[in-house]
């Protein structure tokens, strides 16, 4: 597989009164063609502001690039002008938000808005823009296009608003799609349609996925590759199957054994104590150290370096250093079988 | 759970309909029977706009209802009552809230706000006394005794949740209502706050209604589960028993949508995936308002309402395929389907 998108040693900040919040911290990561990269996290744990990075939705100020670069077909987004940005967003690079109800136009019909990006990137005339966006309607699952193009957002419901969203982020044919966060404001049922019409359309058309997401049960369903940040740092990546059953990182079995099993009866489920670093005066060490029952000395006092688990999993954490005693993953962390209905 | 559990909630056909304009009349809840025993967590579920807030809402008598009963420990919720019962009433029915920003008062300290309950029901006199039992509530929940003085915006999410729960302890309640109290949380935030909800019942014999729309941390905390859709109860069962045997096609389809954190399971999964949304309250289908989405619809779907039976040992459904006088349809076609497999 070739690479499509590199982010190196990618730092940003954002000026607060008083003080800092360094949000991301000297993230890398690889975006490989035609495949799902989930970013997992917390709240707070910079993962959307990774994602807004890559197109520049940072707003600046407050937000400040520190440091690092974004490599896409071999130049670096963060030297680009605005102007020169403009024509990558939505063209090569396009992105689906959250809260469908609140990143669709109001005031706009719904063909409009989808007719924008086609007429500026694609010089489509009106007439043209208008037809390819029933197309695009009925590609992602819209019934009656033709009726439906014609309306505003207030009278489709979240799910269809979600779809529309697909469909306007899709319409240039753009290589990269950032999802952030899209479905966690549906309900399953709407959820499971969504996916479903993600990967229908990454099948058919090769797009590469960047999925953000803090649902494990989201990510087993549709990452190829996961990367899971804590404290703006990226503290684990693998392929799906690696980060769900040989996760070396103690914040990544956690993370999964935090879930409920759904096979298993427990009376208590694991937790992890304590909250998130705060990230105005991050930790000089390990981000983890303060939560982490496995820490020790070392980790307080310099961030570990990424090891090599395999050739695709890497992990950052003192525990893979030789010198570090042997520590087993802890049952609750295991994925169990989970024989529900299916 | 022993045989002869007692109840401690009766609802019976209860309905909450709410005037939209002259014609327009939206049934968020019509017609939904059930009982809570003593204990018990009683977990429901459904998608957003199918009345399991609005039914949690009107069992606490924030709404009063349009028709059907309650009963609270065999007396009637929402009967007329004198202001002294009405109190106690009050007392022994408490809610923890969605959202852990918008149900705190902002102007209000952390002690101030857990301590209204106890004032209000003058539970305890002095101060002394009064400041002892806020820092036992702030201790019970996990939070720092000098967190009292402080202001609801110096707290993160998981910890103002907390708060809710506090002040609903305060007044030593029966029974809580926790409508969504985890779903504005994160992962690892909502293992904490259930892992409490969970110990606090222990300790305190506690009996929840917990509505949610995360339904696989609601077989987690729940005894038994509920399953709305649009205003009516599809089908209730033990939890084990909804998960691994459902019954209702829509129950089916929910569990199904689950994503499971396991991608080997994920891949070879396959999925019911319902078609379309959820039809709107205000005009619901005819029949079973669940058959424009339902993969197993009949054509009496349309005509007749199901009937709200126990299928199985406390195990109720409301559809036709169970139905002995209206499932022939269905029969017919599974029969079909049996015989393609073995042409």
């Amino acid at each position: 597989m070739s690479e499509i998108l590199e982010v190196k040693d990618l730092s940003v900040s954002f000026d607060t009164y008083g003080s800092e919040v360094k949000a991301v911290r000297n993230v890398s990561f690889q975006l490989m063609k035609g495949e799902t990269l989930a970013i997992v996290g917390e709240s707070g744990s910079g993962k959307s502001v990774t994602a807004q990075s890559i197109i520049r939705l940072v707003p600046t100020p407050p937000g400040k690039f520190i440091g690092g670069e974004i490599r896409f077909n071999g130049e670096d987004l963060l030297q680009k002008s605005e102007k020169q940005m403009e024509s990558i967003r939505g063209k090569e690079i396009s992105m689906i938000f959250q809260d469908p109800m609140t990143s669709l136009n109001p005031t706009m019909t719904i063909g409009k808005q989808i007719a924008e990006g086609l007429m500026k990137h694609q010089n489509m005339s009106k007439k043209e823009a208008h037809l390819r966006g029933i197309q695009l309607l009925k590609l992602v699952g819209i019934p009656t296009p033709e009726v439906r193009i014609k309306q505003y957002p207030h009278q489709y419901s979240g799910g269809m608003r979600q779809r529309a969203m697909i469909a306007i982020a899709l319409s240039c044919n753009p290589k990269i799609l950032i999802a952030d966060e899209p479905t966690t404001a549906l309900d399953v049922t709407i959820q499971a349609q969504i996916l479903e019409l993600m990967r229908q359309i990454q099948e058919e058309m090769g797009t590469a996925i960047i999925l953000i997401t803090h649902d494990l049960g989201v990510v087993a369903n549709t990452a190829t590759r996961v990367a899971v940040m804590y404290g703006g740092k990226i503290v684990e990546t693998g392929m799906v199957d690696e980060i769900f059953f040989e996760p070396k990182h103690p914040y990544t079995w956690g993370l999964l054994g935090s879930m409920p099993k759904l096979d298993k009866e427990q009376e208590e489920l694991q937790v992890i104590p304590g909250s998130p670093p705060d990230l105005a005066d991050p930790p000089t060490g390990c981000p983890f150290v303060t939560r982490c029952p496995y820490a020790m000395n070392v980790c307080g006092e310099h961030m570990p370096s990424d090891t090599s688990v395999s050739s695709t999993h890497e992990a950052a954490c003192w525990l893979l250093d030789e010198r570090a005693p042997k520590v087993d993953i802890p049952e609750s962390a295991i994925v169990g079988g989970n024989d529900i209905y299916v | 759970m022993s045989n002869e559990r007692e109840k401690l909630l009766e609802i019976k056909d209860l309905k909450k309909h709410f005037k939209l304009d002259r014609k327009n009349v939206l049934k968020a809840v019509d017609g939904i029977t059930f009982d809570i025993y003593k204990g018990e967590t009683f977990g429901l579920v459904g998608e957003s706009g199918c009345g399991k807030s609005t039914a949690g809402r009107a069992i606490m008598r924030l709404y009063s209802a349009t028709e059907g009963k309650i009963e609270f420990g065999g007396e009637d919720v929402h009967q007329a009552k004198s202001k002294k019962m009405l109190k106690e009433f009050n007392r022994s029915m408490q809610m923890i809230f969605q959202d852990p920003y918008a149900s705190l008062n902002p102007r209000m300290t952390i002690k101030d706000i857990i301590a209204e309950g106890i004032d209000i029901h003058a539970l305890i006199q002095s101060p002394k006394e009064r400041t002892a039992r806020i820092n036992q509530l702030l201790e019970i929940v996990g939070l720092n005794k000098d967190h009292g003085n402080r202001y609801p915006h110096e707290f993160s999410g998981g910890q103002r949740q907390r708060i809710g729960i506090a002040r609903a302890l305060a007044v030593s309640p029966e029974f809580i209502v926790a409508d969504e109290p985890i779903s504005a949380l994160d992962v690892s935030i909502q293992a904490q706050v259930v892992n409490l909800l969970k110990r606090l019942q222990r300790e305190h014999g506690l009996t929840y209604l917990f509505i949610a729309h995360d339904l696989s941390m609601v077989k987690h905390i729940s005894d038994r589960v509920g399953v709305m859709y649009l205003g009516k109860m599809a089908e209730i069962a033990k939890s084990d028993e909804l998960y691994h045997e459902p019954l209702h096609p829509y129950t089916q389809a929910l569990i199904s949508a689950i994503p499971i954190a396991n991608p080997r399971i994920e891949r070879s999964r396959e999925r019911i995936i319902l078609e379309g949304d959820v039809p709107s309250p205000v005009n619901p289908p005819s029949g079973c308002s669940f058959r424009t989405r339902c993969p197993l619809a009949m054509d009496v779907c349309a005509k007749v309402e199901p009937t709200w039976q126990e299928y199985k040992e406390e195990h109720w459904v409301a559809c036709h395929v169970y139905d002995e006088n209206y499932n022939a349809e269905h029969k017919a076609r599974e029969n079909q389907k049996v015989e393609r497999i073995h042409v």
